[in-house]
């Protein structure tokens, strides 16, 4: 049916349930329904991971998945990473070091970069680089990007920069 | 842009989803990993009436090997197989591959069945699946058909499946002891698509190919196994050979011009690809001169 569809999923550890049209997107849904406006939205087709959430534990387009898939689902946002405390030293560094003009691709850059930081405690700056290639940034040329994120992994790592 | 209205059903058995595809053939679309069919519906260049998420059909997510064959369920999702122990041991061609293939992001959700039902001839999977011999098994209420990679893509976003068959599976002969592979290409950013790209297989036999199979995208309007590759087997390879195969390549080459690449650029670099995956393979860098010849 073109009607509502009901869903209950958690997102950022509280759970939802609601009725959506099968065509609302999740960064929709996230933005519009619940009013987590963290998730940005830039392309809606998967090119700017403006919109990068963390479903089940890996990171996706929020753009490219449909708030009825996420039924069941464990969402989790930059509000609900920032809360936890859980990138808040990403955060600084990223303050620290320019990483942020207009901050347009900083949601996503944030959950793009813990998710490498989880799978990888030592990234090299390829290794960072290859992971941020889904993720534009129109401001900053990339660079201050990288040294946030290398600084961050060094510190949480307990090595000096 | 928004995806305009359509109606969404989430089978939990490959017989339901085969019913609802027989039930509404042209009006639904198949939702695998979306990352191909949820941009076109953002942009509205598709806009189906039914979506049959397959998402459920749990079955289909296996990796497995059997009897001298390689099995990935078409919901195998990109990183699924990109950590694979069977892919590392048994097709290596698809590790290396994958790695191309778009972004994190985006690869742990894109599937395998997704990617090769989508048939971009810019996309790396096809040429992996025809430079590995692969075998793609579709299914229909009437049956199942087992498809050769190469007869399975028959044009851009274009290939042998019916509107009422599930892509379920590809079979890979596995890599044996003489097999080598090699994969390459250009492209202007990581996880961008190829301007154009070589994805081969071979054995060798002392310091020949005893087969080679040249699966090149990105120049043509479909995968294409380059016939090429019979200059080179059986003999040891010489410069002349090479050139050879170098102009037969070109002759069979029907690249697109487009904001990536014009069609002379696209052969020029079919070319070079040609002549480092020879030197490569053979570990013989003198060949490598002709990637400038
Ligand atoms: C920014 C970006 C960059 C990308 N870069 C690349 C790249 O470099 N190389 C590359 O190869 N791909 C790339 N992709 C595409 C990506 O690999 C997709 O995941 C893949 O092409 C489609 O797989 P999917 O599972 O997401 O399929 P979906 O998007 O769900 O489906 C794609 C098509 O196949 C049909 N379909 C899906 N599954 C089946 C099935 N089992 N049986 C029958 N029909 C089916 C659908 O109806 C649809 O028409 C990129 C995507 C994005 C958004
Ligand atoms: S808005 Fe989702 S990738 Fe650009
Ligand atoms: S800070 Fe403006 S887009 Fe990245």
């Amino acid at each position: 049916m073109t009607a509502p569809v009901a869903v209950s999923l958690t997102v950022n550890g509280e759970r939802i349930d609601a009725q959506v049209l099968p065509r609302l997107n999740l960064a929709d849904f996230l933005r519009e329904h619940l009013g987590l406006t963290g998730t940005h939205v830039g392309c809606e087709h998967g090119v700017c991971g403006a919109c990068t959430v963390r479903v089940d534990g890996d990171i996706v387009r929020a753009c490219l998945l449909l708030a009825v898939q996420t039924h069941n689902a464990s969402v989790e946002t930059i509000e609900g990473l920032s809360d936890s405390g859980e990138v808040a030293d990403l955060q600084a560094a990223f303050c620290n070091r320019n990483a942020l003009q207009c901050g347009y691709c900083t949601p996503g850059m944030l959950m793009a970069a813990q998710d490498l930081l989880r799978q990888n405690a030592a990234p090299d700056r390829a290794q960072i680089r290859e992971h941020l290639s889904g993720n534009y940034c129109r401001c900053t040329g990339y660079h201050a990007i990288i040294d946030a994120v290398e600084a961050t992994a060094l510190a949480r790592r307990g090595e000096q920069p | 842009m928004k995806a305009s209205a359509f109606s969404y059903i989430r089978p939990t058995t490959i017989d339901d989803a085969l019913a609802l595809l027989a039930q509404y053939g042209e009006q639904a679309k198949v939702l695998s990993g979306g990352q191909s069919l949820m941009p076109a519906l953002n942009l509205r260049l598709s806009a189906p009436e039914w979506l049959v998420d397959i998402g459920g059909l749990s079955d289909l997510r296996t990796i497995a090997v059997s009897r001298g064959l390689l099995r990935i369920g078409a919901l195998a999702r990109h990183v699924d197989v990109l950590k694979s122990a069977d892919v590392a041991e048994h097709a290596p061609l698809l590790a290396d591959a994958m790695v191309h293939v778009a972004h994190p992001a985006i690869r742990n959700k894109g599937t395998m069945g997704g990617n090769l039902a989508h048939a971009d001839p810019a996309s790396e999977m096809p040429a992996c699946m025809i430079a590995l011999d692969a075998v793609i098994v579709v299914r229909s209420r009437a049956g199942e058909r087992r498809l050769q990679a190469r007869d399975f893509f028959i044009g851009i976003y274009e290939t042998a499946l019916a509107a009422e068959e599930l892509l379920v599976a590809v079979e890979i002969p596995v890599a044996n002891q003489n097999s080598v592979r090699f994969f390459h290409e250009y492209a202007r950013r990581n996880g961008d698509y190829a301007i154009v790209g070589l994805a081969a297989s071979a054995t060798l036999d002392g310091g020949s190919f005893a087969d080679l199979r040249l699966g090149f995208f990105a120049v043509g309007d479909r995968p294409l196994l380059a016939t090429a590759a019979r200059h080179l087997i059986g003999r040891p390879v010489t410069a002349a050979m090479l050139a050879e195969a170098q102009a037969a390549l070109e002759a069979e080459l029907d690249p697109q011009e487009d904001q990536q690449a014009p069609v002379a650029m696209r052969k020029h670099l079919a070319r070079q690809l040609l002549a480092l995956c020879v030197a490569t393979l053979l570990g013989r860098a003198d060949l490598e001169a002709r990637r400038s010849a």
